[in-house]
Order: structure tokens, then C-alpha cells, then sequence
């Protein structure tokens, strides 16, 4: 990963493993993710900011790149075609698109039941009720709780289509860099990965840096990537025409 | 791929037995413990499909809780169908196919001026249909559906295959004339399928065709 200059930074905050958060990305920012622990999960949704019924659609995004999973080069688009963010650099090689949410029940099960009351705010939170507590404060809900991406997990199918979570994949200080290419609603959870085997409840915290990237210029990597991602840029840029 | 299970169900005792024409939408009810079958009247066609609770549609049929729960992409006979909620919606009962996809969605006029050429967007979609029926059909329209209730769909007979390398293939076709796929409702269900109409790509063969739908009464 290259390292920013400090002029670069527009802000930094750390979101403790478990815990959600929710911002608005403006058109040419970017988000680096550091996984500070190693073996961080975070799931991520997105938004037009101006249009929120525009989200972020998993489908038309793996079909236009003929990708199961994301890393460098690829992009994020909404269900109008258009370019939401791109993976301008990726020092982890592999996020996960397939495998969704964990909720209240799976970590209640898997890593037993807490509660604030005893825990305080040790207590295991799970990643649906996470971004449902985000996207409610934007009036939004669970109609529109979509599939989402789950950086720095790693999930691959086999032959007969049986998943396997990789372990060990992010290592501490991995990172990956999200250019928003649109105004983004960002909602996202670092809560466990619903297929991680890990039995304790130990989720890593997340760094965001909030950086100046600029938008995407003509020979941009995500946008060269394929053809499809030239058009989905063209579809980009005509929505901000004026 | 999990081995083909026939039904002994026979279409005379159905209560429900109609053609979905290629490029149309469709929706109705299954009740709980009712039968629902999907039949590829002639091969090759994918039949975008979303289930809802009749009750409350905003819980619906979930691709990520559906693919997590089972650890496992495709779905064939024994297939849970999970939704927003962990519930159970569906569960196949019978699979003369084999596979079926769960990440593929549905076309939209947007998403073809994206993989095919800007110059598409006029064409017939499935996004199109279900808007369609968000206006006019009265299973949908009457529970207030919208856009927001549109979520990732499962394709019935449509063939995409993950590598392990991570890598989307459309291929061709598995499904032929005739086969069928058939779920029982864990719950009463609102279906809404748009039968596929896109031009551009294998998934339908490159010729869209019709398809049956038919409902039995639980025994």
C-alpha cells in the first residue's frame, strides 16, 4: 500500500471490533480500512446519498466483472449502473461478497449470550442489528438491507458450490482502499464474519482514514479494468453532468 | 451436484396450473404446506424469482442468509430457503435440474448498458417486469411494494457457476424441456417472478420461453 502524505487525510477514527458506524462519503474520497488486529471482518453497505432507494447491488456488480469475490481493479455498482466506489489498491487480495451478515442468534450461539446490563460495552454485538441501528438513522430499514460486501474475508467455493472461510487471510496492518465514486452513504459493522470458525469472540478493530483521492481519471486502473467498468464510469459521470 | 429427486405429484391435481409467457412478470400465494413447482416448458430458461412473507413483506427470501446458513452457493433438493428473518421460507422438495443460482439477480435496462453496450437500455428486463407488477399486480401492489422491496433474486434453471479461484462463469444452460423444480412453503409466501427476458447472454439460451407454474394442496 502506498502511504498517504498527510495532506491527503481528511480524517481518521477507529471503529472497535463489533461496533457499526455510518457516514456520508463524498464523490472523489476514499476510505483506507486497516485491520488492526489481523483476522477483521467488515461489512459494508452503500447508498446514493441523494437517492437512497439507489444502493449498492451485489449481482449486477459480479456479473459486470465475472467475479465471485473483489480485490484491485475491481467496482462497486448500484442497481442504475452506475460506478458507486472502486478497489483502487488492495493489499489484503481478496474481500468476500457472497456470504452476508451475522446476527444476534449465530453469535449467541456460537460465542454465547451476553448482555449490556453485566458486559457493559463488552458485550458481543452481531453485524445485521449493527447496520440496522445505522441505516435506521438515515430512515432507512431492514426493506433495505441488501447483500453486502465483507472486507478482508475470504470465502471460496468448490466444485460442488460448498463454502470454505479461508483463515488467516488478514494479517495486522492489511489495508484496502475504497474510492467513492458517487456520494455514498457508507453503513458498515465490524462484527465477526458469519462463516469464521475463530471460537472466541475477538473481532479486530478497524482503522478508517478518510483520504482526497480525486475522481477517477481517465486511465484509472478500476476503470481500465474492463469494459464493463468504462461504461459503468460513463453512466457515473452523466449522473453528475451539469 | 446433488442427485435429481422426481415428485409424484401429478398436474390433474393441481389447483393452480398456468403459463408464465417469456418477458412476463407473475405473482401469487402459496400457503403454508402447499406445493409450488417451476416447469421449464422448453428448456434453457431462467425464471427470476422472489418470495415474500404474505404477511409482512418486509420479510422476504435473503441470497446471503441462504448461501451462509448452508454453506453452499447453488440450490437443489433440500435446499432451505432463509429469510431476512433466519426463518425458513421454502424448502425444495424436487429438482429434475440440479442446480439453480443464487447470485446471478435479475437483468435491468441499467445493468445491460453495463455488460453489453450503452445502446441497450431499451431492451425488455427483468427489473422492468418486476416494476411492472409493483404497479399493477394486485398481490404486490396491494402490499404496498416498491423499488425497496426488490432484492437479490434467485434464478431458477440459470447455470453460473464459482470457481475457486473466485471467478462468475453464465454458462450455458444444465436445464432442458420439461424439467421442474418444486418447493413446499414453510410459510404462506407471496411469489413474484419475472420470466426472463434477456437477449444478450446464455442464460436463456438466447431464445426466452415459457413457463408453468403450479400449485398443489398440502395431502
Amino acid at each position: 500500500m502506498k502511504s498517504l502524505k498527510s495532506e491527503q487525510i481528511l480524517w481518521e477514527e477507529k471503529v472497535p471490533g463489533g461496533c457499526h458506524w455510518s457516514g456520508l462519503m463524498r464523490r472523489g474520497s476514499a476510505l483506507r480500512f486497516t485491520d488492526l488486529q489481523g483476522g477483521a471482518n467488515v461489512a459494508l453497505l452503500m447508498y446514493n446519498a441523494e437517492d437512497k432507494l439507489e444502493r449498492y447491488n451485489m449481482s449486477d456488480t459480479l456479473k459486470a466483472q465475472h467475479t465471485a469475490f473483489f480485490t484491485h481493479g475491481n467496482v462497486c455498482y448500484s442497481d442504475m449502473g452506475r460506478v458507486m466506489a472502486s478497489i483502487i489498491e488492495d493489499g489484503v487480495g481478496w474481500h468476500d461478497a457472497m456470504c452476508g451478515l451475522s446476527d444476534a442468534d449465530l453469535i449467541a450461539r456460537k460465542y454465547g449470550k451476553t448482555h449490556y446490563q453485566e458486559q457493559r460495552n463488552e458485550m458481543y454485538r452481531n453485524a445485521k442489528d449493527g447496520v440496522l441501528v445505522e441505516l435506521g438513522k438515515h430512515g432507512l430499514g431492514k426493506r433495505d438491507l441488501m447483500p453486502n460486501l465483507n472486507l478482508f474475508s475470504k470465502v471460496t467455493a468448490n466444485e460442488d458450490g460448498e463454502l470454505k472461510f479461508q483463515a488467516s487471510h488478514s494479517k495486522a496492518g492489511d489495508a484496502v482502499d475504497i474510492r467513492f465514486d458517487m456520494n455514498v452513504l457508507v453503513v458498515l459493522s465490524a462484527a465477526p464474519h458469519p462463516l469464521d470458525p475463530k471460537s472466541n469472540y475477538q473481532p479486530a478493530d478497524v482503522l478508517l482514514t478518510a483520504w482526497h483521492a480525486g475522481i477517477a481519471g481517465e486511465d484509472d486502473s478500476c476503470r481500465q479494468h474492463c469494459e464493463q467498468n468504462q461504461r459503468g464510469f460513463i453512466n457515473t459521470a452523466r449522473y453528475y453532468a451539469n | 451436484m446433488s442427485a435429481l429427486v422426481e415428485s409424484k405429484l401429478s398436474p390433474d391435481s393441481a389447483i393452480l396450473n398456468e403459463v408464465c409467457k417469456a418477458g412476463d412478470p407473475w405473482s401469487g400465494i402459496v400457503k403454508k404446506g402447499q406445493i409450488f413447482r417451476i416447469l421449464d416448458l422448453e428448456g434453457n430458461q431462467a425464471v427470476d424469482t422472489l418470495f415474500y412473507n404474505a404477511d409482512n413483506p418486509e420479510e422476504r427470501y435473503s441470497t446471503s442468509d441462504t448461501v451462509q446458513r448452508q454453506g453452499q452457493v447453488y440450490l437443489s433438493t433440500g435446499s432451505v430457503l432463509y429469510s431476512n428473518e433466519g426463518r425458513a421460507m421454502l424448502t425444495i422438495v424436487a429438482d429434475t435440474c440440479g442446480r439453480h443460482d443464487t447470485l446471478g439477480g435479475a437483468c435491468s435496462a441499467e445493468s445491460n448498458t453495463v455488460r453489453y453496450d450503452l445502446a441497450k437500455r431499451p431492451m425488455h428486463s427483468c427489473r422492468d417486469s418486476f416494476m411492472h407488477a409493483i404497479q399493477h399486480s394486485p398481490c404486490v401492489h396491494d402490499r404496498d411494494m416498491t423499488k425497496r422491496d426488490i432484492t437479490a433474486n434467485i434464478n431458477f434453471f440459470m447455470n453460473v457457476p464459482v470457481s475457486e479461484n473466485g471467478a462468475l462463469t453464465f454458462a450455458d444452460g444444465i436445464s432442458g424441456p420439461g424439467k421442474y423444480v418444486e418447493m413446499r412453503a414453510e410459510m404462506d409466501v407471496l411469489v413474484l417472478i419475472s420470466n426472463c427476458p434477456q437477449l444478450n447472454n446464455p442464460c436463456n439460451g438466447y431464445n426466452p420461453t415459457p413457463v408453468q407454474l403450479l400449485i398443489w394442496n398440502s395431502n
